[in-house]
């Protein structure tokens, strides 16, 4: 019954911890390294909230196990403002109201931010499928799907030609 | 979830000595999409998870139209899908792992493990079995082959042995002038579990069929091989009213029950519905016309 040591990097840092191999990522990042950004809502893979992307693909950190990130690089809801500004997918989730109570929003900008980083244009149909895994039970999707689409345009006009 | 112990082995030889170690009581760890919840839900008191994603043999993904494809056990669907080439060879294939849950889940994922937990829903299993998929599995003891159509034995149950491993499955190279595809019925319009699904594949000659095979999701306490749905068509004219009798044969072979997805009566008729529309893809996916 012991604790495993684990290395990985989290948000670009090297970030060491001491797990139980039954823990989940989920439940490392918020209660050993207290970043809270990340949500526990299912916690069976149903509902997308505690997304957080690890080694350049999202997965639901509720179904990895916290010694399956050793060597992994893992980013959660707090590594994706930029510096002390919010990325455009933060921007246009708060600009187009794409949130009332919020705990599904930071697996949605985390799942978004991916989605728009390997299609920049995705099609309404695109963004849909590719949000299937994240449930969101206030907003009805509609404002969801539009702050996507606001913050593919304004990341293409900044993108350089 | 109660306590387990955690074992990454970098090596087959490794692993099959963990599974060895700890007979009975280690399970092989994959994406853990659904060991985990099993896990938590207590339907699985394994004490040892021997995770074997660090195995090359298991993370293989190789193609050549001589060989076919060989797809390691623990390989997730993105990595699939993500392949041009395995994507262009095998599309049936890819309609079924772009469907197994959402995006994030097929980050995970794996084909290996879809047709492990043997679930008579899953997705990916009628695919393997309409593409004639040998599964290669190996123990201490040695090494031999399940046909993919033998490995799912009862819900939730597969033909593996303690100590036995899934390695990796060996798809046939697609012949000539053939095609196939998996589409299911879902309620919603994605994330859900199969209420039926047909996986089909045709081969065209000459204006008739010369081999066809058929399988079916969630009619029966396994994925189904109904062989009988693909033999009405092998000799025919490719033709509507040779698929309407393989659509009859599917919905003859299906055993399904009542529950709170649909009526067996309802999935019986699904079945010749999904039969129909898979086998006229499949037509097309091998440049044929009806």
């Amino acid at each position: 019954m012991k604790k495993t040591q684990v290395q990985t990097i989290v948000n670009g840092r090297p970030v060491e911890f001491l797990c139980e191999p039954r823990q989940s990522l989920l439940e490392v990042l918020r209660d050993n390294l207290s970043l809270t950004g990340t949500k526990e809502g299912c916690n069976d893979g149903n509902c997308g909230a505690c997304t957080v992307e690890m080694d350049g693909r999202i997965v639901p950190s509720c179904l990895v196990l916290g010694v399956e990130a050793e060597g992994a690089q893992i980013v959660t809801i707090e590594g994706i403002a930029l510096g002390s500004g919010l990325h455009e997918v933060q921007k246009a989730f708060l600009e187009g109201a794409a949130l009332q109570c919020g705990v599904c929003t930071p697996g949605f900008i985390v799942a978004t931010k991916a989605l728009l980083e390997q299609n920049p244009n995705p099609t309404e149909h695109e963004i849909r499928f590719w949000l299937a895994n994240n449930l969101c039970r206030c907003t009805g999707y509609d404002k969801i799907v539009r702050s996507v689409q606001a913050a593919a345009c304004r990341l293409q006009e900044e993108a350089p030609a | 979830m109660h306590w387990v112990d955690y074992q990454r082995p970098e090596s087959l030889d490794a692993a099959l000595q963990a599974f060895a170690a700890n007979a009975g009581n280690a399970k092989a760890l994959a994406g853990g999409t659904d060991l985990l919840v099993q896990m938590r839900a207590g339907r699985c008191a394994s004490g040892v998870l021997v995770d074997i994603k660090n195995i090359p043999e298991l993370n293989e993904m190789s193609y050549s139209p001589e060989q076919g494809l060989t797809l390691g056990a623990a390989v997730p669907c993105y990595r699939i899908y993500g392949d041009k080439t395995v994507s262009a060879a095998y599309p049936a294939l890819i309609d079924a792992v772009s469907i197994i849950g959402g995006t994030q889940i097929q980050g995970r994922a794996s084909v290996g493990g879809n047709l492990c937990n043997a679930a008579p829903s899953a997705d990916v299993v009628p695919v393997l079995i309409a593409l004639g998929v040998v599964c290669k599995v190996t123990s201490a003891g040695g090494t031999r082959e399940i046909a993919a159509e033998d490995f799912c034995v009862a819900p939730g149950k597969n033909a593996l042995a303690a100590g036995e491993l899934l390695v990796s499955l060996h798809f046939p190279p697609p012949a000539l002038q053939s095609g196939a595809r998996y589409i299911r019925f879902i309620p919603r319009n994605e994330m859900d579990i199969a209420v039926a699904g047909a996986g089909v594949s045709v081969t065209l000659a000459d204006g008739r069929f010369s081999a066809a095979r058929v399988a079916l999701a969630s009619v029966a306490p396994t994925p189904l091989f109904a062989r009988e749905a693909g033999e009405a068509l092998v000799g025919r004219p490719v033709h509507a009213a040779s698929i309407a009798k393989a659509a009859a044969a599917a919905k003859a072979a299906a055993k399904p029950i009542d529950d709170m997805r649909g009526t067996a009566a309802y999935r019986r008729n699904l079945c010749a519905v999904l039969t129909r529309r898979a086998l006229e893809d499949a037509v097309a996916r091998a440049g044929g016309k009806l």
